[in-house]
């Protein structure tokens, strides 16, 4: 018998409060409560954890790795969005 | 001489723990998937982590020396004081997540109330496990829902745990002297005040689980006076083993 | 926990040599491969064999510990036991994971392990019938597992790594709280010692074997080297472990059961004896002592869990079909 797959979540958990919601991993739940309560057994055994999302996993859109030079190179001859681009007497302080 | 009420008390809370912490555990390894594998060892740690708790605390009030450990692995069946509904075997999912639901029903409130108790012990002892119980309970409930509204399979298994587990849940509301007394000296709690809000939220669960409370009959009962089944002595065959056949030990 | 080095062969490559050679630049670059990026089919086979062998040898290790975890002989050690078993379910999961990455399902790889086609780490095949195995699983085997583990925390492959860096951060408790049954055991009754004693000399060779064949008689690491899958030779790990192990055995008065382990003042090694590789052998192909009773464990499992995983399933199709009719229905 083949069974049907369980559905596939991706994991990003609070670790403290302050900090953004960073991939943890991912696991299968049938459904979205499942998923958190699997998430909160599965992820934060150690303390690890102050909140939880859960997303399933086909509900996220990539960038394609063959995109990455368009996508990505065309930001890093504009220096002069850097703080470094501008001269700033010392004697002004920091600034 | 007769132990105390308050040593009898904290007892009743260690064994209960304990037993049940030992039952989910013999699920690790084989849980119907890997998730929920983990949460089930989650939920027996939590019980393991109450009952050495309460133990310790028993073998100070005793004031004779005794361990958790002494305690746990050196009394036989008649010595123990755990409810009849935990020691029941494992069973299949529906059974365990049931009994799971019922009991954490019942002692997640129950300790919500222990934790304001005059004995400073147990009140912390209880402050910590309310927490653990509450999900427990929202864990439960929820497979509780998935089971009785899934599939013709599921539904049936979970009819079929609830006629073996009802006739075991009376015993959770039972007061006997031992406790009376402490219950009005505000150290216990009084389990039958707190059936109303059982019944209300096994009703809630079973509404969406399409599972019909049974009709209250003759409740099974013995345990907390250490007369139990026969499932306890093969549970204590296993759990005591090492204690046993190595007496004396260090482990 | 850890599956061995079984070096399954890596396929001779059909890739485009430009890609391969930009691909082979990225890993001697030390940047991490992601799931998307292009890939040699001989890479993507290798790991997901690797990394799903890796997880079964997590979930099918559950079981030799599982049979001690009603029967600890303390409430301490009880909890500690299933927590550490409870983490190897949980590892098993983080591999599973990683491996789905590469565009498998966790169901394909589990039926692989339960048709038995697939792989894992062949000292789970031996029995614990004492509870001094409990002690020398942790000290011995996770002890194995973590010379291998450390390395793979670098290996090319990001999902890998990351799930490496993960469990080799949870698995530091586990070889300690080994290491300390076996010291609890080695400093109790004679009783106790001669359980500590048995158990080594039972699971010495064993875990020795656990590094996979030696350099000379395997064939298909140099391509894994290459690709940073694997970062270091099964003899090099092998010897690596022997050298920590030996001394800490030491030091509990027991005695390896090896004839031929000396200490050799001029390298700073410890030399050991022949490892039996017919042995190893055997065990691999099936003929160990538990093979059939660990994979018709997790067959038994996996059968009684059928009507959950069912029952989850159709819950969440009747829910969102009421959640669409709703929505309808508001409409």
């Amino acid at each position: 018998m083949t069974e049907k797959n369980m559905p596939l979540w991706e994991v990003f958990i609070r670790s403290r409060t302050g900090l953004s919601h960073r991939h943890a991993g991912s696991l299968h739940a049938p459904d979205a409560e499942m998923a958190l309560q699997a998430a909160r057994d599965v992820y934060t055994r150690r303390g690890e954890g102050l909140s939880i999302w859960v997303v399933p996993s086909s509900a996220i859109t990539a960038s394609d790795p063959s995109d990455k030079d368009a996508l990505f190179e065309p930001t890093a001859s504009k220096i002069y969005r850097h703080p470094t681009f501008y001269e700033v007497p010392d004697e002004v302080g920091h600034m | 001489m007769t132990d105390t009420p308050l040593f009898t008390y904290t007892l009743r809370l260690a064994d209960n723990a304990l037993v049940l912490g030992h039952r989910l555990s013999e699920w690790c390894g084989h849980a119907p998937m890997l998730e929920e594998d983990l949460a089930l060892a989650n939920m027996a740690l939590d019980c393991i982590g109450q009952a050495r708790n309460f133990y310790t605390y028993a073998g100070e009030i005793e004031g004779k020396g005794r361990t958790e450990d002494d305690l746990a692995y050196l009394r036989d069946c008649d010595g123990f004081r755990n409810i009849l509904l935990v020691e029941r075997p494992r069973g299949d999912f529906a059974f365990t997540i049931l009994r799971q639901f019922f009991y954490a029903a019942f002692m997640h409130p129950y300790f919500e109330r222990l934790s304001a108790s005059k004995d400073e012990r147990l009140a912390s002892i209880a402050a910590k496990a309310v927490k653990e119980m509450a999900y427990h309970l929202r864990h439960s409930a929820e497979w509780v829902i998935r089971l009785g509204d899934g599939t013709e399979e599921s539904a049936a298994r979970l009819a079929e745990a609830l006629v073996d587990l009802w006739p075991f849940t009376g015993e959770m509301f039972e007061v006997d002297e031992t406790e009376r007394a402490l219950i009005e000296a505000g150290v216990a709690v009084d389990p039958a005040a707190l059936r109303p809000l059982w019944l209300e939220t096994v009703d809630r669960v079973f509404a969406d689980a399409l599972l019909a409370r049974p009709q209250d009959g003759w409740m099974q009962t013995g345990g907390r006076r250490g007369e139990h089944s026969e499932h306890l002595g093969h549970l204590l065959a296993d759990l005591q083993f090492m204690q046993r056949a190595y007496p004396g030990s260090t482990w | 926990m850890y599956a061995q080095a079984l070096n399954a062969a890596t396929e001779t490559s059909k890739d485009d040599p430009a890609k391969l050679a930009a691909f082979q630049a990225r890993i001697d670059a030390e940047e991490k491969i992601e799931p998307n990026d292009w890939m040699p089919e001989g890479y993507r086979k290798t790991l997901v064999r690797q990394i799903s062998q890796h997880a079964h040898s997590e979930i099918v290790g559950m079981l030799p510990e599982g049979n001690w975890i009603t029967r600890a002989p303390s409430l301490k050690r009880k909890a500690a036991l299933l927590a550490k078993v409870q983490d190897e379910g949980g590892h098993g999961l983080y591999l599973y994971s990683a491996a789905e990455t590469l565009g498998v399902s966790r169901e394909e790889l589990v039926e692989a392990l339960l048709s038995g086609k697939a792989k894992y780490s062949s000292i789970f095949n031996y029995p614990t019938p004492s509870w001094a195995d409990m002690g020398m699983i942790g000290w011995l085997v996770d002890g194995a597992a973590i010379m291998n583990q450390i390395p793979l925390c670098r290996t090319s492959f990001g999902p890998y790594a990351r799930a490496m860096i993960r469990i080799c951060k949870e698995e530091s408790f586990h070889q300690r709280q080994g290491y300390e049954i076996v010291m609890t055991l080695a400093r109790g009754t004679p009783a106790q010692k001669k359980m500590a004693q048995d158990s080594l000399n039972r699971w010495w060779w064993p875990a020795l074997m656990m590094f996979g064949p030696s350099d000379t008689a395997s064939q298909h690491s140099d391509q894994n080297m290459k690709w940073k899958i694997k970062r270091f030779s099964n003899d090099a790990l092998r010897q690596k472990f022997v050298d920590a192990t030996v001394p800490q055995g030491h030091f509990l008065g027991l005695t390896f059961p090896d004839p031929d382990l000396r200490f050799n003042e001029a390298t700073g090694h410890w030399e050991f004896g022949e490892i039996d590789w017919s042995e190893f052998n055997r065990v691999v192909k099936g003929e160990g002592p538990c093979n059939r009773e660990r994979l018709k464990a997790r067959n038994k499992a996996q059968e009684e869990g059928a009507w959950v995983r069912a029952a989850a399933l159709a819950h969440a199709e009747k829910r969102a079909a009421r959640k669409a009719a709703a929505k309808i229905a508001a409409e």
